[in-house]
């Protein structure tokens, strides 16, 4: 009987055969606590009695939801963060370079495999290179800083298989849009999300974390890709034979298979106030906005960058528009600068700001009022999640994002 | 086996944790300090009607979106008894569970209860509800270690030889 | 009896061919800047008005400056009153292109004219020599409608420079040092007007920190001889004078400093007044927590590259927040241009969009409780940062990068 990947990876972690609905102990192979959370794992911990972290090494604590401060009360955060740091005898810590997300795989964190969990919901990311990564509360972070383990249930896994070439137009973004909208926001609950097919495998390591990102918003437990080429030289390493191992099997059981053909995609937004209210973007066009929103650890890669100073070169952001530009990490910024992305951005009128978790976690960085439209590449366009209840999010790709800014209106990108 | 009974408030589907308790709010010292803002978005007075021992009835996928734990901690602090709901969301779910804050899984009663009304539970068994039974889940057994421990933190000092 | 600079253009804007310190004369405006720190209060009070008109809406300039982007529901609310109202009536609009005064410096302002700006700093409008003061959003409304107001003719206090600015030492810690010298009242009602030999040293950056901090010493303007430096500046940004007036010889100031310009050295100005300066010397070792290096005071290029020339290939203390905040978006357009954003980010710098900043207080990189700012913004008041016990020294662009490196108040030269 054939195993999926997130089984693999179980088996591979406890050395035990699993099937779903086991319950096992896993070994943590890394821990991200980021600035919003540290006051209450760091209070916690202590509640529970640990005298020191399991391994120093294996935590990463990175500030991006409060950078830059907003508000009085953060600077509080990032005291508890540098003292417990010294405390414990940390290393790993970042505190301006950009999104926890991105800097788990990009600082080199995370390799395929590997077992990792954050104090954030998009921690799911990290299934881009073939790691099990989930979102967990302080409380639990706070045992496995202690313990190093953390039980978990086997999950069922969903298969997606895609095939074919994606329509210039098109892109990762749309495709897990989709694939929520016909899901569900709870169509993946407790479960795997596995994705396979040509489409996936031509697809950028980058492209493949905007749909990881976002398996969370279908309520998975994980999303994987298998480990390949371009994962290999991503994570700057060579794959042993058990990482390029991580693939479902042919044999292997799924609770539920979907197939899709590359070339039907067409691009989509998410409509005020769900993640899986998704509409083609024609049904839609014509509706006029008041701001964008490029960026968050969905969206904010270089790639992402790219796409949109494609679309804005030599044009100008519409008029009573605001076009926010917040990239993923530093080191996105920097290639930015330096390829002249940046510069297109800039002249068209974009507000760059510093990457942080900016508008996407709604502290700051671009919130609306009532009756304002905004259309964003983030992940999440909850009631209130920007602003007020009565602020329109509308999530889409940056491509159609920027095509938005130019024409002042919601289009269907070019 | 526990029973009790509580009067219900009623919300719909897909109750996110920004509705929960809004990121604006998250760094406020105190889960006390955050409780009056809890559910904002969507009932900016629902926080302030919320009586200790009160029940909320929702539909599917109850805490979908963030990991903040601050969401059960709040529910919790506001006196919230329990959440029935037909599905709730995973991280929510075992944030819930290490907080003791008590969740069941009923897919019927969200579809018929009037906000207001009581409804009486028997722990892993059933609900009663205008005289009719919903039959729940028992919990399996390790989420009931943690539960018994009263909670992760309890568990973890257990642990440490602390209690 | 001679005139001053400011007696001249008061005149000019009242249509009379003579004033004199005392006086309270009619004007009429050239133009008419407000930002979003209270331009909604003035809409509300617009909005009351019996017969509400603009006098002339061309004169108008809106600029949403101070939190951008947006950081709470309460700013948003005002930023899209004012929006809605600019797009209704046709007034000239910005919204995070940069901080007003580089704004209004970059496209709008010329030598001679009389300008009411709704925020204090206005007066930095004097270094192409037009007569800039801060106004309240009451008499803003009344400008905006009338197209006039009333004003006080100030008495002027002159300052004969001399000489040049040591290396190392720029126009933040000259004007610090005047301040000091004064008090933060000894300008009160005044204008300070700035020319001599020394000036000549001076490029316009420099005479738009000078101008702008003048309001610290509690001038009601700030004026400086239109000279080569102006008409160049003027020319480069598509714009004319609408006069060029010099103080006559004969012209009675209230007092006269003579500064050498050669005497000044590097300066902090100590929590919780500008006035309280000393040389930076003095600060060294005094722990910071956070550098800010921005602001309509020193947000521009040259200051950019005075910040990235000590930072460059040197890293940003660990525990230290360094924010860097262009002034305008030209200002970030070309200092990416000659790669100092990159020296920034590659120093682990946090580079924001151009707005005021924590000059202003709120919106990006407050502080906390107990912690220290060292910054090239225009204020250290108490709580002014954030939190109301926290700490601002005010200093230059190169002591603010060098304090930035290493974790505590410390001159360029150290290192």
């Amino acid at each position: 009987m054939g195993a999926t990947i997130i089984e693999k990876i179980i088996r591979n972690n406890t050395g035990k055969d699993v099937k779903p609905g086991d319950i096992v102990t896993v070994n943590v192979d890394r821990v991200m606590i980021h600035d919003i959370f540290i006051p209450f794992v760091a209070s916690k911990f202590e509640e529970m009695g640990f005298q020191k972290l399991w391994d120093p090494d294996k935590v990463v604590l990175i500030y991006d939801h409060l950078v830059p401060a907003s508000q009085v009360d953060d600077t509080r955060h990032f005291r508890v963060g540098n003292d417990f740091v010294e405390k414990y005898g940390m290393k790993n810590i970042h505190r301006a370079d950009g999104i926890c997300h991105q800097l788990m795989t990009e600082a080199g964190y995370v390799k395929p495999g590997n077992i990792v969990f954050g104090t954030d919901s998009h921690t799911t990311t990290y299934g881009c290179v073939g790691a099990f990564s989930s979102g967990i509360g302080y409380t639990e972070m706070a045992s496995i800083l202690g313990t190093g383990t953390m039980w978990v249930r086997v999950p069922e896994t969903i298969r997606v298989n895609i095939t074919g070439t994606l329509p210039k137009n098109v892109m990762a973004k749309d495709i897990i849009l989709r694939l929520i909208g016909d899901l569900g926001a709870d169509g993946a609950t407790y479960k795997a999300l596995e994705f396979a097919g040509d489409t996936v495998e031509a697809m950028s390591v980058a492209s493949r974390m905007s749909m990881s990102n976002m398996a969370i918003e279908a309520g998975a437990k994980c999303a994987l890709f298998t480990p390949d080429e371009k994962t290999a030289a991503y994570c700057e390493m060579t794959l042993t034979d058990k990482e390029k191992d991580l693939v479902g099997d042919a044999d292997a059981s799924y609770c539920r298979v979907i197939n899709y053909n590359a070339e039907d995609f067409v691009p989509v937004m998410a409509c005020p106030s769900n993640v899986d209210h998704v509409k083609p973007i024609a049904e839609i066009a014509g509706k006029e906005i008041d701001q964008v929103f490029i960026g968050s650890c969905t969206n904010g890669r270089l790639e992402d960058l790219m796409a949109a100073a494609e679309v804005l070169k030599g044009k100008k952001v519409a008029p009573f528009v605001k076009l926010i530009v917040t990239p993923a990490s530093r080191k996105i910024y920097q290639q930015a600068l330096e390829n002249g992305t940046m510069a297109i951005l800039a002249e068209a009128g974009a507000m760059i700001t510093h990457p942080s978790c900016g508008l996407c976690c709604g502290r700051a960085g671009g919130i609306l009022t009532d009756g304002e439209t905004v259309v964003a590449t983030n992940n999440r366009n909850f009631l209130g999640r920007m602003g007020t209840s009565k602020v329109g999010i509308y999530l889409a790709s940056p491509r159609a994002a920027a095509a938005c800014a130019v024409a002042g209106k919601i289009v269907v990108p070019e | 086996m526990e029973k009790f009974s509580g009067k219900v408030w009623v919300l719909g589907d897909d109750i996110d944790t920004d509705i929960i308790i809004p990121t604006e709010y998250l760094a406020l010292e105190t889960v006390n300090d955050m409780a009056p803002y809890a559910f904002s978005p969507l009932r900016p007075e629902l926080a302030g009607q919320i009586q200790p021992g009160d029940i909320i009835v929702a539909g599917k996928n109850f805490g979908c979106g963030s990991s903040r734990e601050q969401a059960p901690e709040i529910i919790k602090a506001l006196g919230v008894k329990c959440v029935i709901a037909k599905s709730f969301a995973r991280i929510f779910f075992r944030n819930s569970i290490n907080n003791g804050l008590l969740l069941i899984e009923n897919g019927e009663l969200a579809d018929v209860a009037k906000e207001g009304d009581t409804v009486a539970v028997s722990l892993n068994e059933a609900i009663t509800y205008q005289g009719k039974e919903y039959p729940i889940a028992a919990l399996p057994d390790n989420l009931m270690d943690i539960i018994n421990a009263g909670g992760l933190v309890k568990a973890m000092r257990k642990l440490n030889g602390l209690d | 009896m001679g005139m001053t600079m400011a007696e001249k253009i008061i005149a000019a804007a009242a249509g009379v061919s003579e004033v004199i310190p005392g006086d309270i004369q009619t004007v009429t405006l050239d133009r008419l800047m407000s930002n979003d720190g209270t331009t909604h209060l003035t809409i509300d009070m617009y909005e009351k008005l019996k017969n509400p008109r603009i006098a002339d809406v061309d004169k108008l300039v809106w600029i949403v400056d101070h939190n951008v982007p947006c950081d709470s529901v309460k700013t948003a609310a005002s930023h899209k009153k004012m929006r809605d109202f600019a797009k209704a009536h046709g007034i000239t609009f910005y919204e995070g292109a940069g901080v007003c005064h580089q704004l209004m410096m970059e496209n709008h302002v010329t030598a001679g004219e009389l300008i009411f700006g709704a925020d204090s700093h206005t007066c930095a409008y004097g270094a192409v020599g037009a007569f800039g003061t801060g106004v309240g959003c009451t008499d803003y409304l009344y400008a905006m409608v009338t197209g006039k107001s009333w004003l006080l003719v100030p008495e002027t206090l002159r300052f004969n420079l001399t000489g040049k600015l040591p290396k190392g030492v720029y126009a933040r810690d000259l004007i610090l040092t005047i301040i000091g010298q004064i008090g933060a009242n000894g300008a009160n009602y005044m204008a300070m007007e700035f020319g001599g030999e020394g000036l000549k040293t001076l490029n316009m950056s420099d005479r738009i920190a000078i101008c702008n901090l003048c309001v610290e010493a509690g001038a009601k303007t700030a004026l400086m001889e239109v000279d080569d430096i102006t008409l160049d500046y003027l020319k480069a940004h598509g714009r004319t004078p609408k006069h060029v007036f010099k103080s006559d010889a004969d012209a009675e100031f209230a007092k006269i400093y003579d500064i050498n310009l050669s005497t000044i050295r590097p300066i902090v100005a100590k929590p919780h007044f500008v006035d309280s300066v000393v040389e930076a010397k003095k600060c060294v070792g005094t722990h910071i927590d956070e550098a800010f290096l921005g602001s309509c005071n020193n947000g521009r290029i040259e200051d950019l590259r005075a910040g990235a020339e000590v930072i460059k290939g040197k890293k940003v203390h660990p525990l230290v927040r360094f924010l860097v905040v262009p002034a305008s978006q030209a200002v970030y357009q070309q200092a990416l241009e000659e790669g100092l954003l990159q020296i920034f980010m590659e120093a682990g710098a946090i580079v924001m969009n151009p707005n005021c900043s924590v000059c202003w207080g709120s919106c990006q990189g407050v502080i906390g409780e107990n912690e220290v700012l060292i910054s090239t913004g225009t204020r250290n008041f108490k709580g002014r940062a954030g939190h109301k016990d926290s700490f601002v020294y005010l200093a230059s662009a190169a002591t603010v990068a060098a304090s930035a490196i290493k974790g505590e108040i410390a001159t360029a030269d150290m290192v």
